[in-house]
């Protein structure tokens, strides 16, 4: 009995992480020169994806984890999934008054 | 046309509001470089001339200019039609949009088919890849640092700074400490008659910190320059013509030989402005800009090519 219920509270932990991954993930669209949303919350080993809508190419720069994205031209996209838990600020590489942030729970 | 005149010392800058367009020729005469649209019937102007070009985005494809190759040559073209040949070429930036050997390599068989010398600075987009390598392979032999220099041509000192490695966290240009050192020691030799003309590719004064269109330490840079009797600053990045003069200091920037961008406090963003379908060569060589002396009225002539 005993042996059953912490086999339950073992599964419990190992499933609500997985159910996190799918469904916690971010998109992040890049437009007017403006991150939208510019702050996204996501769980911890997660990922968010940006997606350049403007005509002018822009980039993500994570400084504190020291990820510099290639230049995105219109329509490109960059994913990055995000291992540690913590608040992550962002800017674009070539704009970097276009700010953004990222909570990683 | 609407002709606008200023007194030299009014502070604030003048607008000027044009397009995408032609290549800038600048003439010195007795120290003071004068400026006009290539193509225009002041082409004929006696004395030491230069042409400027900048942000010719090479590569870039969208709608507002589809073929940004072919107005840039179109541009190039007024250049090496004008009757007094300029002794050469400046491009102040910008001059692909994506930094790819394509873009670069189409840039450097345009620029060749001119036959003029060329000195260039980058602008942003020049050095997304590789490191700046792919910018400064090409252009780089015989500069200092990121790629700044200083050459003479016909008694004027001409300077190339880069103020595009280290955008600041506002947005705005960077040159860095090393560069500055670098430049107070340039000119430290120089007469203070010798005529200096500073060319970057973010304006070296502030025309908007919203958008982070200025340079954060320009105003240290132009301090070494305070001494000298003329000094013009050359610059590209926001794609449309803006002027002011402080001092002895004349301020310039040149438009886009690719596309026009919003003005500042009235478009809602500063990415590529779009203009009426058909109209966007309408807009170019619309304007004539003359520089004259800093004591006098600074003239702009704005020219509709349609009008």
């Amino acid at each position: 009995m005993g042996m059953l219920f912490r086999r339950g509270i073992l599964l419990a932990c190992l499933i609500v992480p997985i159910a996190a991954r799918s469904d916690d993930a971010a998109q992040v669209k890049i437009d007017n020169f403006t991150f939208g949303p510019g702050k996204v919350t996501i769980a911890k080993g997660t990922s968010v994806t940006w997606t350049n809508q403007d005509d002018i190419p822009h980039s993500i720069v994570l400084a504190a984890l020291r990820v510099r994205s290639k230049a995105l031209d219109t329509d490109k996209a960059f994913t990055y999934q995000f291992d540690k838990a913590g608040t992550f600020s962002y800017v674009c590489g070539l704009h970097p008054q276009m700010h953004g942030t990222v909570v990683v729970k | 046309m609407n002709t606008d005149t200023f007194n030299g010392d009014r502070r604030g800058f003048l607008k000027c509001m044009t397009w995408a367009g032609s290549a800038m020729v600048w003439t010195v005469a007795g120290g003071v470089p004068r400026a006009h649209i290539a193509g225009t019937a002041r082409a004929a102007e006696t004395g030491f001339s230069f042409a400027q070009v900048s942000d010719s985005h090479l590569g870039f494809d969208k709608p507002v200019n589809a073929n940004v190759t072919g107005t840039f040559q179109e541009a190039l073209g007024h250049v090496t039609a004008m009757e007094e040949k300029p002794a050469f070429l400046i491009h102040t930036g910008d001059m692909t949009h994506l930094s790819t050997p394509e873009q670069f390599d189409t840039c450097a068989q345009l620029l060749g088919a001119t036959r003029l010398q060329v000195y260039t600075v980058p602008g942003e987009h020049d050095i997304l890849e590789d490191d700046r390598k792919s910018y400064l392979n090409r252009y780089g032999k015989g500069t200092h640092g990121d790629g700044w220099y200083s050459f003479n041509a016909h008694g004027v000192h001409f300077i190339g700074l880069v103020n595009v490695v280290n955008l600041q966290g506002n947005g705005l240009g960077d040159l860095g400490q090393a560069q500055l050192e670098w430049l107070e020691k340039d000119v430290k030799g120089l007469s203070s008659s010798t005529p200096i003309v500073v060319f970057a590719h973010v304006p070296l004064w502030i025309v908007y910190q919203d958008w982070g269109w200025g340079t954060k330490d320009g105003g240290q840079a132009l301090s070494y320059l305070k001494r000298f009797g003329s000094v013009t600053v050359l610059n590209g990045h926001i794609h449309q013509v803006m002027q002011k003069v402080e001092g002895h200091v004349a301020f310039h920037t040149a438009r886009s030989t690719a596309f026009p961008q919003g003005v500042p406090g009235v478009a809602k963003g500063p990415g590529p402005a779009p203009v009426p379908a058909g109209e966007l060569k309408n807009f170019l060589g619309t304007a004539r800009i003359t520089l004259v002396s800093t004591s006098s009225p600074l003239a702009i002539v704005d020219t509709p090519m349609a009008g």
